[in-house]
């Protein structure tokens, strides 16, 4: 290995940035929400939403099924609210915080008017505030919305109350409550009927606090025959702490509308060796196919984080509806990830895929857990799994947990695993035939993920590929 | 061509060449032959690089270059070509990608033309002709579910597209029936030429009644201990290797 190879595979996303923030102090109380409403203006049904949460997480336990292991987190020792200073309002993102421009410079993510990424727009979450979307006047001259929850719930309030916690509720499971009770900003995104969103939108998510949890919220609205790709990505600082992230993300497909989901998560997965630090990824994200032919797909590349724990689901409620589930996790070092979907089958003729792809190497744990659900009334309902491990090295280790529960005689459910190994001699072989061994690795990965792969806009795609290439260089051989 | 000076190799510090030398001019075709756990595959995988075999003595000078110091796929750059005794698996990839990336990279490196896929497309077919595979194997993943005899013309066939000047070939005839032997034979005759030197690794004969060596070679304990023509394969065929190790050796024209 070459030093330069050696530099190439660190985190290339673990500094930090100096700005002035305004914090809550830490610790979880009534009145740390009822603080984090008064800070954000907010009208009373969202208090009250915050503080029902907030009672529910107070019943519950955290739950403890999950395969991975992490000492327990003390709710009390965290800050559940961290801004940047803010002089006054800002016309456009140029009149960010230099700072705060340059870390999404160096993250690839530039901001200012020129360099922006062609025909993406983009909104960005730094620590537990929004500062601010790109692209706004295209958006709205088709009629999109694309904005900060925060901003929502003062411009669009009906539409908050209606649709948020309709399809994660508040007493879902112990971390969709804390998120409903403390979530500070995220994304929301309205596309009206008829509309086919004119560009992809997406969503950068930046922990920079090294004391601060992230709880964004993120709402997605797809009305009648409308169409919205989304893409979201993620980095953290590399901290010797554990930093908790417990999002929520609820999308809600009408009649022949379409949402396509992408995540690229790439946060701070701790020191590779010891395992000290990154982030723990516990993650709630559903989505509703509420309408006639709606359909919902999710692709995810999970690469980073010390701690995955997310099930990106779909609720097949209207007839011939379609979910999709395409997952890419990748753990190395001392990485956990236990990640799959629900596909949950209510409507008649209902259709789901479900493609995962688990990558594991070094001393990490990669689990796959998915479940298949069939009503008694989805008549013709039809399910496709298939779920392939590759295992790199020979202390890592990959489980798959399918659940398949089947009400309905009728319906179809099939289901495909293997699991394969990357080892020195494949790398040798490709190698002696001319190939070098960074794009050997990046032959093999790419083989292995491509049926995920294709499903990213292309822009994320190549990143993504690139992102799983250098992750992996240290693990082989 | 090819030069191996005083060859010392190690795996887990276990040394298996312990002072090879051997000379291949241009155009020559040379065989080594020796009993198991002589350092027959040892030389062919340290020639080619392979990471887990390490040099702790000597040197392969190549057209002039050191390859010691080179990573795999650079002594390949070169026109170094190895054949596998086992050749790998991998999902996920089709025979058609590889072997057009394969060929990309290395025109890409030997500062030629990148072909389209049409033309590479066209270029596979006559190779896969020669080398008697149906155009399935275009599309299947690369050596996953062949035969062993598919496998071994699927090296072949590598061989026919990468234009090596120096092909070692590991027992590509073990295991091969009587068919797929004469269709191996074939592909290694259609690329000899006066440019070109191939060294053969075999524990049989047979090949030899297909392909006429230049020089055949004697490897015991990890050094070349006899040197001949193709009369020495057939002795060693009908008298087995007991008549070297008894610490005579062979003088007939050494190299």
């Amino acid at each position: 290995m070459t030093t330069q190879e050696m530099f190439s595979t660190e985190y290339k996303y673990g500094f930090s940035t100096e700005v002035e923030t305004e914090s809550l102090p830490k610790g979880l109380s009534e009145e740390t929400i009822r603080a984090i409403s008064q800070k954000k203006n907010e009208p009373s049904f969202m208090l009250e939403f915050r503080l029902k949460a907030f009672r529910k997480w107070l019943e519950m336990k955290e739950p403890t099924w999950a395969a991975v292991k992490y000492p327990p987190i003390d709710y009390q020792d965290i800050t559940y609210y961290s801004a940047p200073k803010k002089k006054q309002t800002l016309e456009s993102l140029d009149e960010l915080d230099p700072e705060i421009l340059k870390t999404f410079e160096r993250l690839g993510i530039p901001l200012d008017e020129q360099k922006r990424l062609a025909n993406v727009a983009v909104d960005v979450v730094f620590d537990s505030v929004s500062l601010g979307t790109t692209f706004q006047k295209k958006l709205q001259e088709a009629g999109v919305v694309l904005c900060s929850i925060s901003e929502a719930v003062q411009k669009y309030p009906e539409l908050v109350e209606k649709y948020l916690g309709s399809v994660v509720p508040i007493g879902d499971n112990y971390f969709s409550a804390l998120n409903s009770a403390v979530f500070s900003d995220g994304s929301f995104v309205y596309v009206p009927k008829g509309v086919r969103c004119p560009m992809e939108l997406s969503t950068y998510f930046r922990i920079n606090d090294k004391q601060s949890g992230q709880f964004e919220r993120t709402l997605i609205i797809a009305e009648e025959g409308s169409y919205v790709s989304y893409l979201e990505g993620c980095t953290a600082p590399a901290y010797d702490n554990n930093q908790l992230h417990a999002a929520v993300v609820e999308l809600v497909a009408l009649d022949h509308a379409e949402i396509k989901y992408a995540t690229v998560q790439n946060w701070y997965s701790g020191d590779p060796k010891t395992g000290v630090g990154g982030i723990y990824n516990f993650v709630v994200k559903r989505g509703r196919c509420a309408g006639f032919r709606s359909k919902i797909s999710w692709t995810q590349v999970e690469a980073g984080a010390a701690i995955t724990w997310k099930y990106p689901s779909c609720i097949l409620q209207g007839d011939e509806s379609v979910g999709e589930f395409y997952s890419v996790a990748l753990t190395n070092g001392h990485m956990q990830a236990d990640t799959g979907t629900r596909m949950v089958h209510l409507g008649k003729n209902t259709k789901s895929t479900i493609i995962s792809k688990g990558i594991s190497a070094d001393k990490a744990k990669n689990t796959y857990r998915g479940l298949v659900k069939i009503a008694p009334r989805a008549t013709g309902a039809r399910n496709y799994t298939q779920c392939d491990s590759m295992l790199v090295g020979d202390e890592c280790c990959a489980n798959t947990f399918p659940y398949i529960e089947v009400g309905n005689a009728t319906s179809q459910v099939e289901h495909e695993a293997s699991t394969s190994k990357m080892n020195e001699q494949q790398l040798f072989y490709l190698q002696t035939r001319g190939i070098s061994r960074e794009d050997a690795i990046n032959t093999i990965v790419n083989g292995f993920c491509k049926d995920v792969i294709k499903e990213l806009p292309l822009e994320f795609a190549v990143e993504a590929q690139k992102l799983l290439t250098l992750k992996l260089e240290n693990s082989v051989g | 061509m090819l030069e191996i000076i005083n060859l010392h190799a190690s795996i887990e510090d276990k040394p298996i060449l312990r002072g090879m030398n051997l000379t291949i001019r241009p155009g020559e075709i040379h065989v080594v032959m020796g009993p198991n756990g002589a350092g027959k595959s040892t030389l062919a995988n340290v020639l080619a690089g392979h990471p887990s075999y390490e040099v702790t003595e000597g040197e392969i000078l190549f057209q002039g270059k050191n390859l010691v110091e080179l990573e795999p796929e650079e002594r390949a750059h070169l026109g170094v070509f190895l054949s596998f005794q086992y050749p790998i698996e991998i999902a996920g990839i089709s025979n058609f990608q590889f072997l057009y990336s394969s060929t990309c990279a290395m025109n890409k490196a030997r500062g030629l033309a990148i072909p389209t896929e049409e033309e590479f497309s066209k270029k596979l077919d006559e190779a896969m002709a020669l080398m008697d595979m149906k155009s399935e194997f275009k599309y299947r993943n690369l050596n996953e579910g062949f035969s062993g005899g598919e496998k071994k013309r699927n090296e072949i066939l590598q061989m026919l597209l990468l234009e090596p000047r120096f092909a070692i070939l590991d027992e590509t005839d073990s295991g091969l029936d009587i068919d797929a032997m004469r269709i191996v034979a074939k592909g290694i005759n259609s690329i000899a030429s006066p440019e070109r030197s191939l060294l053969l690794i075999t524990h049989y004969q047979r090949l030899l009644d297909y392909i006429r060596p230049d020089f055949v070679h004697v490897a015991i304990d990890g050094k070349i201990v006899a040197t001949g023509g193709p009369e020495l394969a057939l002795r060693l065929e009908k008298e087995g290797y007991d008549f070297l190790s008894q610490g005579q050796v062979y003088e007939d024209s050494l190299v």
